[in-house]
């Protein structure tokens, strides 16, 4: 695809639009935090980085220029507007632009341009985008970003289309577009009964030009037809008849099979193995040690064997004798900051990076303070696809075939480990079996560049589950002591959060680790102190799904919960308290919390599930709320609790604000994806580190919720006329919290701790 | 020389292969890569496949434990002209997966509980397919989807 880029008519970006990629880019900055460990980066989306890489000409509009991009591919008789969609005689196809990693946008994006297109949703066929920022604009999957990054510039690529479709019908017919309609692939003329095909079209409306998208008009929501109702993927059929797909489905003639062994403490290198065994290993074509480029999230020491199957090289791994170099390994250990975070607690944090108002007058003239520690352990992403990577290094330059959530970033990684221009990488999407994060790093891409240009041909690499688990890039796991204070009406009147976290020593928190960016309660209460002090620790941390606020969800909801009762009132009308008055709390900011719509959420949710009711003995609801990733969201738990501590979580109440959804189908399944995530995890997922190896191995150590305990799920969307938001994310941070609320309703038992299988729960 | 009738079709490999697991004989040397890894220990079900109708995990059983049996994958579940089975239809009618990567050893499981037990109750889905890991969370819609498939639909919830 070209890169040229046509500026005329591009309308000048409002104010508030810019406030709102600002905030966007500063979700997008917080998700991809890339490693955070010393040296690697991912790319920083300043504003000005990111209109570069998007191609933005100085006060453009974004969406503008990515419509005026001109696909290099077009000819005469294709209507191809934009890089977004093609019309000809063979039909109607759309792209979807971002990878597909679970998330549904390979369903959803497409649909947009469909709506505005009114193009029938069977006519329609979708192929996944190659990379080509600057036809497409950013391509990634992270920070439930890829629905309200792309909603304006896919709705006016639909529109685009169907006003030169509707041009070419006018000449055609002889009447003025404005008699003409558009539905289902035709263009209609109502007076006379006419109807001609877009495909039929498609050669004369190419002819015309595209028109400015300031000029286009979009839909009013109401007329909509395919948004809101329930589409099933677009590669469900393939899926179903297994057809070659994912990252680790990729093929190229003459492919070796590699698999590559770390130290399994981070930062330990190679001094010596067993080369000359290894490579007798039957099947086995080479055996070499790769240096690494010291950083985490790029190339580490290791030893790569290739082969001629996947299973030959997974054998002769097993047979690797290796002598670690420990000088630079990490010697974590969770037991050690476990220790020290005990100590720490007990006194003022390094840093305060929240203080409203008087904490300490709040708490001297309280009726009561309460205090609790609450903590939770490291955890892993354990994205059913274990990393892979195909590399296919000739001629100076490289191509891959990599299930990547940020295949840009890929790109400069690879280009850097193997010291070329990043345009002699090329990298094809995949789909991807499961990112929640961990696919923001791209570890797997260079280590399959590096071994195929060291063996000097195309690989397949391979991990392990037990090389996925071992090298993540974790959650990390954290402490909080609270105080909170109730004034003589009951009312929470201080709040302080003395938060350990941990720091890979450049200065700041781990990702998740930083509650600096405006978590609840920050600017709810009027005095509110947040201290920070951050652990030293070398295994690299990576942005988990909803990072922060899935873990800082359960610590601040629960912790409400207990001033609730300490108040002896209803924790619903505290939480509406605490909420107070319907209001942005950043002026401006259309991605920021709003307490009306965190409010509705709540009420709804509180209804739906019959908050209030009777509920049976060792049987409790449980409430909580969250907002992130701009979605409001309100839990309500119905579980119960024997007399071993088992529970059974019946049912889950979800009541949600994310704007209009786009494939109903798609958001109920990453709600009820979400709340089958929030419990597992919280049941008894951990990851412990001892002299700087993970504890943890596999499922069997590692073990994840299934089907007999999976609760049922109640969703409730609030059909709100905001701008429509991402829903990879915000759904999970609430689960947590919600069920431990009701089994403090339903036993008196007070859960601060995750996973609760520490406290002795089960399911 | 390991002869394996896999969907229906004799497939003839070299003894050195009768060591190696089922599902990288599929994957790498039959190029039938529908069937997955996820785990490699038998716990997570990924690699499902139906042996003389019997769903196993192809990650742990030597290719030569196959030899001389039917084994069928994913790949042979529809027609030769195409068309889906029950229980593939009901995964796209409901949409169930999320990243799909688990679904084929699902639907593998699936298949199998309805050709030994063509009317499951809910508990006896659950015990069927308890030993197959969805990271996505999409259990709710597995469960409706084998109801569907089973003619079930509308009976106990």
């Amino acid at each position: 695809m070209s890169s040229s880029i046509l500026a005329r008519g591009i309308p000048s970006r409002s104010p508030a639009e810019g406030s709102r990629y600002a905030a966007m880019e500063a979700v997008f900055d917080a998700i991809a935090h890339p490693a955070q460990v010393p040296g690697p980066r991912l790319a920083k989306f300043s504003r000005r980085r990111f209109m570069q890489a998007t191609g933005i000409a100085g006060g453009g509009l974004m969406l503008g220029f990515v419509l005026k991009a001109k696909p290099a591919h077009a000819t005469p008789t294709t209507l191809q507007p934009n890089a977004f969609l093609r019309i000809d005689a063979d039909g109607i196809l759309l792209y979807a632009k971002n990878p597909e990693i679970g998330q549904g946008v390979k369903t959803s994006l497409p649909m947009i341009i469909a709506e505005e297109l009114d193009a029938a949703w069977d006519d329609v066929v979708v192929r996944q985008a190659p990379i080509d920022g600057a036809a497409f604009g950013p391509q990634f999957a992270g920070g439930s970003m890829s629905v309200p990054m792309n909603w304006d510039t896919l709705r006016q690529a639909g529109a685009a289309a169907r006003t030169m479709l509707v041009a070419a019908a006018a000449r055609r017919l002889r009447v003025p577009p404005a008699e003409l309609s558009t539905r289902d692939s035709f263009v209609v003329h109502a007076a006379s009964g006419k109807r001609i095909a877009y495909q039929d079209l498609a050669s004369a409306a190419a002819k015309f030009p595209v028109p400015d998208a300031s000029a286009l008009k979009l839909k009013d929501r109401r007329h909509y037809r395919l948004l809101g109702t329930r589409v099933t993927g677009v590669d469900n059929d393939a899926l179903v008849r297994g057809q070659p797909l994912f990252g680790v489905d990729q093929a190229v003639p003459g492919m070796k099979y590699a698999v590559y062994q770390k130290c399994p403490a981070v930062g330990g290198g190679v001094s010596s193995f067993n080369r000359d065994a290894i490579a007798k290993v039957p099947g086995v074509r080479d055996v070499f040690a790769l240096e690494g480029n010291g950083k985490f999230a790029e190339l580490l020491p290791g030893i790569a064997i290739v082969a001629d199957s996947t299973w030959a090289a997974i054998r002769a791994k097993r047979e690797l004798k290796v002598e670690w170099n420990l000088d630079q390994a990490s010697k974590d250990s969770w037991s050690d900051s476990a220790r020290k975070a005990e100590t720490l607690r007990h006194v003022s944090g390094e840093k305060r990076v929240v203080d409203d108002g008087d904490v300490d007058t709040a708490f001297a003239d309280a009726d009561t303070t309460l205090d609790a520690y609450y903590t939770y352990r490291f955890v892993s992403h354990a994205q059913l696809e274990p990393q892979n990577c195909t590399a296919w290094w000739r001629d100076g330059a490289v191509e891959l075939w990599a299930p990547t959530q940020t295949p840009d970033s890929g790109i400069k990684a690879v280009a850097g480990v193997l010291g070329i221009d990043p345009s002699k990488v090329t990298v094809h999407q995949t789909r991807i079996g499961g990112g929640f994060g961990r696919r923001l790093y791209n570890d797997f891409m260079t280590e399959a560049a590096a071994i195929s240009k060291r063996y000097g041909g195309p690989v397949k690499l391979q991990w392990t589950r037990e090389d996925d688990m071992s090298h993540d890039l974790f959650r990390a796991g954290g402490f909080h002591q609270l105080r909170g204070s109730l004034d003589a009406e009951g009312r929470v009147s201080g709040w302080r959060d003395r938060f350990i976290t941990f720091t890979h020593g450049n200065g700041r928190p781990v990702s998740g680790g930083d509650m600096s960016r405006g978590v609840f309660p920050t600017g709810l209460l009027a005095n509110c102190r947040i201290e920070q002090t951050e652990l030293e620790w070398k295994t690299p941390c990576g942005a988990w799904r909803a990072p922060g606020s899935n873990v800082f969800g359960f610590v601040v909801q629960g912790f409400l919960h207990e001033l609730a009762v300490a108040a002896g009132r209803d924790h619903l009308e505290v939480l509406l308290e605490v909420l107070g008055e319907p209001r942005w709390m950043e002026e401006g900011n259309i991605r920021a919390l709003h307490t009306g719509r965190a409010a509705d959420v709540v009420k709804l949710a509180a209804k739906k599930a019959g908050w209030g009711r009777k509920m049976p003995k060792g049987r409790g609801l449980g409430l909580a709320f969250y907002f992130s990733h701009a979605g409001h969201f309100a839990e309500v738990a119905d579980v119960s609790v024997d007399a071993n501590r088992k529970i059974t979580v019946h049912n889950v109440t979800v009541a949600a604000d994310v704007g209009p959804i786009i494939n109903l189908s798609g958001a109920e399944n990453q709600v009820e994806g979400s709340v089958v995530d929030g419990l597992s995890t919280m049941l008894g997922l951990s990851v412990t580190f001892e002299e700087g190896v993970v504890q943890q191995s596999n499922f069997d150590s590692y073990p994840m919720l299934r089907m007999p305990h999976t609760p049922n799920v109640d969703i409730h969307f609030i059909d709100s006329d905001y701008q429509p938001t991402g829903l990879g994310e915000p759904a999970l941070p609430p689960l947590a919290p919600a069920v431990c609320n009701a089994i403090y309703a339903a036993t008196g038992e007070r859960i601060r701790t995750l996973p609760i299988s520490l406290e002795g729960y089960s399911v | 020389m390991l002869r394996l009738n896999v969907n229906g079709k004799v497939r003839e490999l070299s003894d050195d292969e009768a060591s190696t697991p089922l599902l990288w004989v599929l994957r790498d040397a039959l190029g039938l890569t529908g069937t997955k890894f996820g785990c490699g220990v038998s716990i997570c079900g990924a690699c499902t496949v139906l042996l003389d109708g019997e769903p196993i995990r192809s990650c742990s059983m030597p290719a030569s434990a196959a030899s001389g049996r039917d084994v069928t994958t994913i790949e042979g579940l529809a027609s030769e002209d195409g068309e889906l089975t029950q229980v593939q239809q009901a995964w796209i009618d409901l949409d169930v997966a999320q990243c799909g990567y688990c679904q084929t050893g699902q639907i593998m499981g699936a298949t199998a509980l309805l050709q030994s037990n063509p009317k499951p109750s809910d508990d006896e889905i659950d015990a069927a397919m308890a030993g197959n890991i969805c990271r996505c969370g999409t259990y709710l819609r597995i469960r409706k989807a084998i109801k569907q498939a089973a003619g079930n639909m509308g009976e106990s919830a």
